[in-house]
């Protein structure tokens, strides 16, 4: 792996090239600080990183809110209306850069499910992570009782980390190596950056394993007994069933799918939906297997910290914290990691 | 915690322990502490023990009227539903409201959510609460760790540093213009009265929109709601919202689309905020829960504003005034029928 030293002007004409040729999302701040969400950079308009995470999840860009699956025609008078033709999509990168490791975990974690979903997958193919490792944790942040890492750099293809007043750019895909190269400067940082990169984390502090990833204990868990575990009724009591939690969740990537037809144009959409809904679950019938409140919500902590690692390993949760900081009603997913293990 | 606060806070937990350990009330609706800084969480005690759990403060603001038919039928004797009612009163829940909180639960009684018999209200003259989201922007974004709250001040803690902020100034913007602080129906008072309010500018939010042109407005209102991320945190959190099935949740027919289509985002706010002409107390509920900062309830402030001039009439004041877009008068307003 190649690491490459960069002074900030350097990173700014990296952005400024990568610009020239594909979209390029950060986050960025808006009304003092209060709203801090992605935007597309533009010359002028560049990153603006605070400690933690935007607002909104990276799943916007690799499962956007709606995704046109297919199109069609809904006149009657075309002999082709109603057969679903695959929309017309440039192959273009996009980049996205200022990537917190959790968010950039999340990406990997989703891509398990989605494994063999093709839009998923060409959305993936056609995106760059450029990420920056955590100096600070926020109040809300808990990756390290996750299996992540405030310095973690899966799913990312260039993971930047500020060392002094310089930058050390680890580049550890190909699309990195492209990107760097796009990038047109940047000095070798010397067969001995990775080591120092290590010490330096060690020095400041931060933590560098995850010892508290709760998948291995939770897997052995009896399923039963976490399902029927006395705690849910006290969790859910005050939920609200909004989504403002699993549309904001990097790693909630439930969806349904809906044929919008408006004048003589369709399209087959799909669009994210959440287990907190009482739809979600609706059947044709009448009949809601999951029609109360409580089960909703059991639900979607069982699904992200039980059924999700028995399937696939990992637990379904990066510690970003968003839910934590925008529930209404103040759920806080630590709380149900705490008492799921003491089961 | 401020001294109001405590004493409040101490006030509620003994009248609420008082009420469950007699058997007046089966449940006691309030809030207990929340997990992070400037958050509470909505609690339901019901023991006496658990009442010791209930706090008040400056960030109670989740309407609670909104959990009152959820927390009332989960105190009455399970039943089938062809079962005939239990005989005798129901079992009673105990609430905490201030001003609008009780005009909310006026509303609902008007509109047979709630049953005033089955409350026992304990009142509370309203300081205000605080948004989080000024809060934060005071100190530009960056992660509080720890807040403390005084009379008139709160001390924000944010990177090993102290900030000290006027508490006036990052109060929500429904409670700066509020003018019935105090609740209008209540079983115990708690704390002292907060007294009538009179507030010179109680729409400008509304006047500066209304200022615009029309093509201005709208751009407003697009921009505005160009975060949403149809949630329903607002819906959800609103005591008005009880359908069994909201219009947008419906398929057949399917009133709106459910994606984030500008349109259909569209349909789905001015919807929401129509439903709540003349039933609006202007809680703040929907506006504070909104995840994307979205400024809600100059929506439905403007409907209030509008039911005001043409009716005369204010949501909840009165139990027995019927409700003003359910009723009619000879010399109602119809402008907006007849032009000229």
């Amino acid at each position: 792996m190649k690491i490459l030293k960069l002074e900030k002007s350097d990173l700014d004409k990296w952005l400024a090239e990568w610009m020239k040729s594909s979209p390029v999302y950060a986050p960025v701040q808006s009304g003092f600080g209060s709203f801090y969400d992605w935007a597309r950079l533009e010359q002028g308009r560049m990153p603006e990183l605070l400690p933690g995470v935007p607002k909104s999840s990276i799943k916007t860009f690799l499962f956007p809110q709606p995704e046109t699956l297919e199109e069609f025609s809904a006149d009657p008078a075309d002999p082709s209306a109603f057969i679903l033709k695959a929309p017309k999509t440039a192959e273009q990168l996009t980049i996205i850069a200022g990537v917190r490791p959790c968010d950039a975990r999340s990406v990997s974690l989703n891509a398990l499910p989605y494994a063999k979903d093709p839009y998923y997958s060409n959305r993936l193919r056609n995106t760059a992570l450029v990420g920056f490792t955590c100096e600070t944790q926020c109040s809300t942040c808990f990756c390290t009782r996750t299996g992540g890492l405030p310095t973690g750099t899966e799913g990312l293809d260039i993971a930047i980390t500020r060392m002094d007043n310089t930058f050390l750019a680890e580049i550890l895909t190909q699309k990195g190596e492209l990107l760097a190269e796009a990038g047109r400067t940047g000095t070798d940082a010397g067969g001995d950056a990775l080591s120092r990169l290590e010490q330096s984390r060690k020095n400041s502090g931060s933590p560098v394993s995850s010892a508290d990833d709760p998948a291995p204990i939770l897997r052995e868990k009896d399923l039963m007994a976490l399902y029927q575990a006395p705690f849910w009724q006290e969790i859910a009591e005050p939920c609200l069933n909004c989504g403002a939690c699993t549309f904001l969740c990097p790693t909630c990537y439930c969806f349904d799918i809906q044929d919008e037809v408006i004048r003589d144009r369709g399209r087959r959409i799909r669009y994210w939906d959440s287990c907190m809904f009482p739809l979600f679950t609706l059947h044709a019938s009448g009949h809601n297997p999951r029609g109360l409140k409580l089960q909703r919500v059991r639900n979607r902590f069982m699904h992200k910290l039980k059924y999700f690692p028995e399937r696939f390993g990992p637990i379904s949760c990066v510690g970003c914290g968003r839910c934590i900081r925008e529930c209404p009603v103040n759920i806080d997913i630590r709380e149900v990691y705490t008492d799921l293990l003491a089961i | 915690m401020s001294d109001t606060n405590s004493t409040i806070t101490l006030e509620i937990r003994a009248r609420a322990g008082e009420l469950l350990a007699s058997g007046e009330v089966k449940a006691f609706l309030g809030f207990a502490e929340g997990s992070i800084p400037m958050a509470t969480r909505p609690f339901i005690a019901r023991t006496p023990e658990q009442a010791e759990k209930l706090v008040w403060n400056s960030f109670c603001v989740i309407n609670p009227a909104g959990f009152l038919p959820e927390v009332l039928k989960s105190v009455e004797p399970s039943r089938g539903p062809k079962d005939p009612p239990p005989e005798g009163p129901l079992p009673r829940v105990g609430v905490v409201a201030t001003g609008c909180w009780s005009r909310n639960m006026v509303v609902q009684m008007k509109e047979n959510q709630v049953s005033r018999d089955r409350l026992v209200i304990l009142g509370i003259g309203s300081r205000g609460m605080v948004s989080n989201k000024k809060v934060q922007a005071m100190v530009g974004g960056r992660d509080i760790t720890a807040i403390e709250e005084g009379e008139h001040s709160l001390t924000v803690h944010c990177d090993g540093e102290k900030t000290e902020i006027h508490r006036w100034d990052v109060i929500r913007d429904n409670c700066r213009t509020c003018t019935h602080p105090d609740p209008v129906i209540f079983d115990y008072q708690i704390g002292d009265s907060a007294g009538e309010r009179h507030i010179e500018d109680r729409y400008v939010q509304v006047d500066k929109i209304e200022a615009m042109s029309a093509a201005q407005r709208w751009q407003w209102f697009q921009n505005e709601i160009s975060k949403c991320i149809r949630c329903y945190a607002c819906r959800n959190a609103c005591p008005l919202c009880y359908c069994p099935t909201c219009f947008v949740d419906d398929s057949r027919p399917q009133w709106v689309g459910k994606s984030t289509d500008p349109v259909d985002t569209s349909i789905f706010h001015i919807l929401r905020a129509y439903h709540c002409a003349g039933r609006c107390t202007d809680c703040g509920a929907c506006e504070s829960v909104c995840p994307m900062g979205i400024r809600l309830r100059i929506l439905t402030k403007k409907l209030e504003k509008d039911v005001l001039e043409m009716y005369g009439s204010e949501a909840g004041l009165d139990l027995e005034a019927p409700l003003p877009l359910a009723t009619y008068t000879m010399n109602d307003p119809q402008q907006f029928i007849i032009k000229g």
